[in-house]
């Protein structure tokens, strides 16, 4: 199979709040996504959205963002699920032979949204809903189970979050950076046992866009390409009661493919920098597993040895994670915008010395159901 | 570079007015049984799944991942695409890609509605702005009535007009077990005389001028599930496949007020690039059946038109010579159509799925020209004017 190049990217910053319309923040993210492939609207053939009718509170809800994405006059169509996904497709359409270059946009504006109830929509309507759950809670149960499991500790997660969280500081479109102790992490106020507010991430607002093409629409760009080596997706059973939610079998799958397809042996060696969905602290180091960077139950060891620290083996998050800024379906693009940024050594303070290939990870439904991902280099 | 692809099988549910039996998982199992079984493949031999439906319908957010266990997206990849009225086609179009890109080689593609668990109008208002249409524009029906009215004034179309295109659908529904609405009472009677009573009865309410109760949709539970698979893969899945020859969508419109409502050029513009593709010149002559997603009666004049099977003004031509009639040149709707089964998220893929029964020659009863079909072409449309084709063969495409 050929393959497809990311040349271009662009962010908005993530904060808590933006006056900007969904339009405005994807025209911004649009517009620096073609500066950034020294190209123009008139280089797309085509357009992917990614957007969510409940988190958007509207039917059809990319149909607010078709004019900012350029996709006037031409084939676009939308995902509804996490960037990585959008990116996924927009891929595919580049590699069918009907068009040879893709714009990809993701929007989300979590100041509108409330994430509670947004959440506990995706949850069983008869059985489950009237109970309240939803993405937090749901997560906390499987940060205990996760917790039972692997011996990791509450220590633990909030070591992952003092790190993301510090990285973050080097990293201008992050929407918390801070510099806090595993102490702050546990003094902070309880969400949903174990989890603290420090644990979790912030819903915020953000857009996010990336250009792809294939071999033949490359010579458009002025940009140097970065390959997508390899990329795939797996999802788990939807019901908790019908998983192991302390172990992600669907990541571990999504990953064997992907590593696969990019001749990726051992991880943990052969990958210079990651950037993971740790929409909650704990998550990072369950990923780690799934994505064989440890063995199973022992991700927790990565973080206090750390391995995965800017100055480690494998830098995870440099750019802050998805704890440091959460535009949920903009994250998961985000990270593979900073495994991009990476592999071309524009990280700036985040850069990681020398990095030749990146994996970026995104997550979709709760408790990681399902995965995306990607392995990127020159 | 890129596959090429084929449809090799399809199902879909009964369409109702409420499919209390079951909830929505299962509704979309049983699609996906169907399809499984009548292309003799088992969930084990899919790749990847697509689905798509209308989140606020039904109330449910995330279903791609709510319906895992009923899709068979379990330890598989699975993503959702959602385009409004078009999803269905969006979703063929997904997973067309999915194959024609060589990452995949067999694909299910998954579109489903249960319109009766969903306030439909109210989860269509809110497709448009917030601030600025929200509190103008009344969800379907209206935005549709202008169009008809606008259409009427600028072709002299009559109401009678718009009849005829509901009179077609509802009697070529008769043939189809899997339609909503069955009026049995049409059988035996000709068209002119059904126009005259449908237009003439005082119990055809008027819901928004020109639009009577008889010109729109019925609101269905329902779904549909085909399956897409790559040269190689496919001539040994089914003996007939159906080759997907081109494929195209256009949405260029956010706010309705930017709308066209002369012509409908999302849908034209849209045909023209699957013609061009499939170096088709004369769209009447050449292609042999049509699945059109008509939501209303007066689309089944006008869109033909933009679409390129007539000059503008001459739909209503169309229809009373029986052009677009099961025995006709052109038949359109051999299912009975959207006017006869509606479940929004299902609909547009239960065209392409159609459209695919009559290329192989498995249509039943709905068959048109004894399997004699070498083209056949299905389109989605959304409530917004989102426009996607689809045009299937016989032949392998060059």
């Amino acid at each position: 199979m050929s393959k497809i190049a990311i040349v271009g990217v662009g962010q908005t910053t993530c904060t808590r709040s933006k006056i900007d319309t969904f339009e405005e923040m994807v025209f911004e993210a649009a517009s620096k996504a073609l500066a950034d492939a020294g190209a123009e609207v008139g280089d797309i053939d085509n357009v992917v959205t990614v957007s969510n009718d409940f988190w958007d509170g509207r039917t059809i809800s990319s149909m607010a963002v078709q004019e900012a994405a350029g996709s006037w006059g031409k084939d676009v169509s939308t995902v509804e699920g996490d960037g990585t996904f959008g990116v996924l497709y927009g891929m595919m359409r580049a590699l069918s032979g009907s068009f040879d270059t893709t714009l990809v946009v993701s929007h989300m504006k979590g100041s509108e949204s409330i994430m509670n109830l947004i959440t506990n929509a995706m949850f069983d309507p008869i059985y489950q809903r009237g109970l309240g759950i939803d993405a937090t809670s749901a997560a906390a149960l499987q940060a205990r189970c996760y917790m039972d499991m692997s011996g990791a500790t509450e220590e633990d997660f909030a070591r992952v979050s003092v790190k993301n969280h510090g990285n973050a500081k080097n990293n201008p479109y992050a929407q918390l950076p801070m510099k806090i102790s595993v102490g702050d992490v546990m003094a902070s106020r309880k969400i949903a046992e174990p989890l603290k507010l420090f644990d979790c991430s912030p819903i915020g607002d953000g857009a996010a866009a990336v250009v792809l093409s294939n071999k033949k629409g490359l010579k458009r760009f002025k940009k140097d390409p970065v390959w997508i080596q390899g990329v795939a997706h797996c999802s788990d059973s939807f019901t908790l009661g019908y998983r192991d939610l302390a172990k992600s079998r669907a990541l571990k799958e999504a990953a064997r493919k992907a590593y696969k397809m990019a001749g990726i042996k051992k991880p943990l060696k052969d990958l210079d920098v990651a950037e993971l969905y740790d929409a909650y602290s704990y998550m990072e180091l369950m990923w780690y597993e799934g994505l064989g960077f440890a063995p199973e139950g022992k991700g927790y060891e990565l973080i206090r040895e750390n391995v995965t620290g800017m100055k480690g083996d494998l830098p995870v998050n440099p750019s802050g994670g998805v704890i440091s800024s959460h535009p949920v379906f903009v994250a998961g693009m985000v990270r593979l915008i900073e495994a991009t940024l990476q592999v071309r050594g524009e990280a700036g303070k985040r850069q990681v010395k020398g990095a030749k290939t990146a994996l970026a990870h995104g997550i979709n439904g709760p408790c990681g159901q399902a995965h995306c991902v990607y392995v990127v280099g020159a | 570079m890129g596959k090429r692809v084929a449809i090799v099988g399809f199902g879909q549910t009964y369409q109702r007015s409420s499919r209390k039996d079951v909830n929505g998982v299962e509704l979309i199992n049983e699609a996906v049984v169907t399809a499984l079984a009548e292309a003799e493949l088992t969930i084990r031999d899919i790749d990847a799944i697509v689905i798509g439906n209308m989140d606020h319908f039904e109330g449910i957010n995330y279903v791609d991942m709510w319906s895992a266990e009923g899709s068979g997206a379990v330890m598989k990849p699975v993503i959702k695409v959602c385009t409004g009225g078009t999803t269905g086609t969006t979703v063929a179009m997904c997973a067309y890609y999915h194959v024609a890109s060589g990452m995949f080689d067999r694909v299910l593609a998954i579109g489903w509605e249960k319109n009766s668990e969903s306030d439909t109008t109210g989860a269509i208002i809110t497709a448009f702005h917030p601030v600025w249409e929200r509190p103008t524009l009344g969800g379907a029906v209206a935005g549709l009535a202008i169009e008809a009215s606008k259409y009427m004034h600028n072709y002299g179309a009559t109401e009678r007009d718009g009849a005829r295109v509901a009179v077609r659908e509802r009697l070529h529904a008769l043939n189809n077990p899997y339609a909503h609405l069955h009026q049995e009472w049409m059988k035996g009677i000709p068209p002119e005389k059904l126009v005259d009573l449908i237009v003439g009865s005082e119990q055809n309410a008027m819901l928004a001028y020109p639009l009577r109760m008889s010109d729109m949709c019925p609101r269905t539970d329902g779904a549909a599930a085909v399956i897409f698979a790559a040269e190689g893969k496919a001539e040994k899945i089914a003996p007939v496949p159906a080759w997907v020859h081109a494929t195209a969508n256009r949405h260029n419109f956010v706010y309705a007020g930017d709308v066209d409502m002369d012509r409908n050029t999302t849908i034209a513009e849209a045909a023209k690039a699957v013609f061009k593709k499939a170096k088709i010149k004369e769209p009447l002559k050449e292609i042999d059946v049509c699945e059109l997603y008509l939501p209303y009666s007066y689309a089944g004049l006008k869109w033909i038109e933009d679409i390129g099977f007539c000059a503008y003004g001459e739909g209503p031509r169309l229809l009373w010579d029986g052009v677009t009639d099961m025995d006709g040149e052109l038949p359109i709707n051999p299912s009975g159509g959207v006017m006869s089964s509606n479940a929004i998220g299902a609909t547009a893929l239960i065209r392409v799925g159609e459209a695919a029964l009559q290329v192989m020659g498995k249509a039943g009863a709905r068959q048109v020209k004894g399997g004699d079909v070498n083209f056949a072409f299905a389109t989605g449309f959304g409530g917004c004017y989102w426009g996607d084709i689809m045009l299937l063969g016989k032949k392998k495409p060059a």
